[in-house]
């Protein structure tokens, strides 16, 4: 099923994203999605959150959780990050405030982990209250991923990329989805991997990374390298 | 890889029986990366060429340095249920420290790390560490694991830059390794190394090798 999935999606992507036009798809909302789910897929190309990665892939069920929180975290901070980077921290953003010379980005770091770590913690009281039925899927994950560097490494890479607030929430959708897309796969080949033969040593972290090493490999084909 | 270790080894008799093995333990026999499963992120991020792979190194051992002694003197002050906060913020203090002095001393550098110097805060050594060591041990101690588990760390980083940019790019340090005669025989060089599936394959089998020289199994 989830072979498939990634063979439809593979059809779909590479229609709109021509060989040499990454460059100029990249700047519509559609070209972000493609761009942050596929091409430059969170934990294929940048390696981020590959802690939690290797902790959860080998059950699907969990990874689909995780990868479905992360997805809602990532959804929510990177335009909150994307706020307080252009209304607080970055070089005159203080304006409106009558502070045109402030620069506050070397808060950047700290002011974007604590928002990090508030989010998910407001989120998961807030899940707890009205959805306990949610909760009891993500609920275990939200405390995971305050320090799941996909999250603030997307923040950042908002930042360095200078998207718009609209673009921000489609990055952070995408690259929450990347990220779930991997993670599942991952977790499906592991689960088939149990009754492989495996040399000793190997088993366990080593397979896993030389497998992901081949899924990277086979989801660089999308940016026609 | 040696010549960062030297230093640190030589002075181990110095201490006793524990503090060496505190330090001395994460380099091979608990090494963070390849027994404990911790900091793959940038582990594999940062690696493409060896001075990216020690500046890195090098920042990591800083800030787990720096972290481990402040959670370790304020071990006894943090209430258990807002300590991962406490730890995140101690830890970017530590980081955006690192950040200014990079970009002061070594702008060009610090520019190619981008994005993944700020990701030091999440790395999981560094919070890993805190949370099993420094919230229970001395600040001497806990220092002693800092760079210990930074040095496990950091050789593993450098032997994978190391390895990425000789086959990658046919240099090490920017200076030509792989003599002209070589190409001329129709040597070409493999740029999958610089990309990221050779990342994880070449972790993969660092992994491997390492786990099989100490017998080390997973279940």
């Amino acid at each position: 099923m989830i072979s498939e999935a990634i063979l439809n999606s593979y059809d779909f992507a590479f229609a709109p994203i021509p060989q040499d036009g990454a460059q100029d798809a990249g700047n519509s909302y559609l070209g972000i999605l493609l761009r942050s789910i596929f091409v430059e897929n969170i934990l294929l190309a940048f390696f981020l959150g590959m802690c939690s990665y290797l902790a959860i892939c080998k059950r699907v069920d969990s990874s689909l959780g995780l990868g479905l929180a992360v997805i809602f975290v990532l959804g929510l901070t990177v335009p909150l990050n994307w706020i307080i980077q252009t209304y607080i921290l970055a070089p005159g953003a203080l304006s409106w405030a009558g502070m045109p010379d402030s620069d506050l980005s070397y808060l950047q770091f700290l002011t974007f982990i604590a928002t990090i770590a508030a989010t998910v913690q407001i989120v998961e009281m807030a899940v707890d209250k009205f959805s306990p039925k949610l909760y009891a899927t993500l609920g275990i994950f939200l405390p995971l991923i305050a320090v799941n560097c996909a999250i603030l490494g997307s923040s950042m890479f908002m930042v360095e990329r200078n998207y718009t607030f609209g673009e921000s929430v489609v990055y952070g959708l995408g690259s929450g989805t990347g990220w779930l897309l991997a993670i599942v796969s991952m977790a499906a080949i592991r689960w088939k991997l149990r009754t492989a033969n495996i040399p000793d040593p190997l088993k366990g972290l080593g397979i896993t990374f030389i497998t992901t090493g081949l899924i990277a490999m086979a989801f660089m084909t999308f940016s026609g390298i | 890889m040696t010549s960062i270790a030297a230093p640190e080894t030589k002075k181990a008799p110095l201490f006793g029986e524990e503090e060496k093995r505190v330090i001395l333990d994460p380099l091979l026999d608990q090494n963070p990366i390849t027994l404990q499963v911790l900091g793959i992120c940038s582990a594999l991020a940062v690696t493409t060429r060896l001075d990216v792979s020690i500046v890195m190194g090098i920042s990591v051992i800083a800030v787990m340095a720096m972290a481990n002694v402040t959670i370790s003197l304020l071990r006894n002050l943090i209430p258990s249920k807002i300590r991962i906060i406490v730890q995140l913020v101690v830890v970017s203090g530590a980081v955006i420290i690192v950040d200014q002095v990079l970009r002061a001393y070594a702008f060009d550098l610090a520019k190619q790390l981008g994005v993944f110097i700020s990701l030091i805060i999440t790395n999981c050594i560094v919070m890993g560490r805190l949370e099993a060591f420094a919230m229970q041990n001395p600040p001497w101690r806990s220092l002693l694991d800092g760079i210990g588990n930074g040095l496990g760390y950091a050789w593993i980083i450098c032997v994978v830059g190391a390895f990425r940019e000789v086959f990658g790019s046919g240099k090490l340090l920017g200076y030509e390794i792989i003599p002209d005669a070589m190409y001329e025989a129709g040597y070409v060089n493999n740029g999958l190394m610089v990309l990221a599936p050779g990342a994880f394959i070449l972790l993969g089998v660092i992994v491997w090798v390492l786990r099989w020289i100490r017998g080390y199994t997973e279940n």
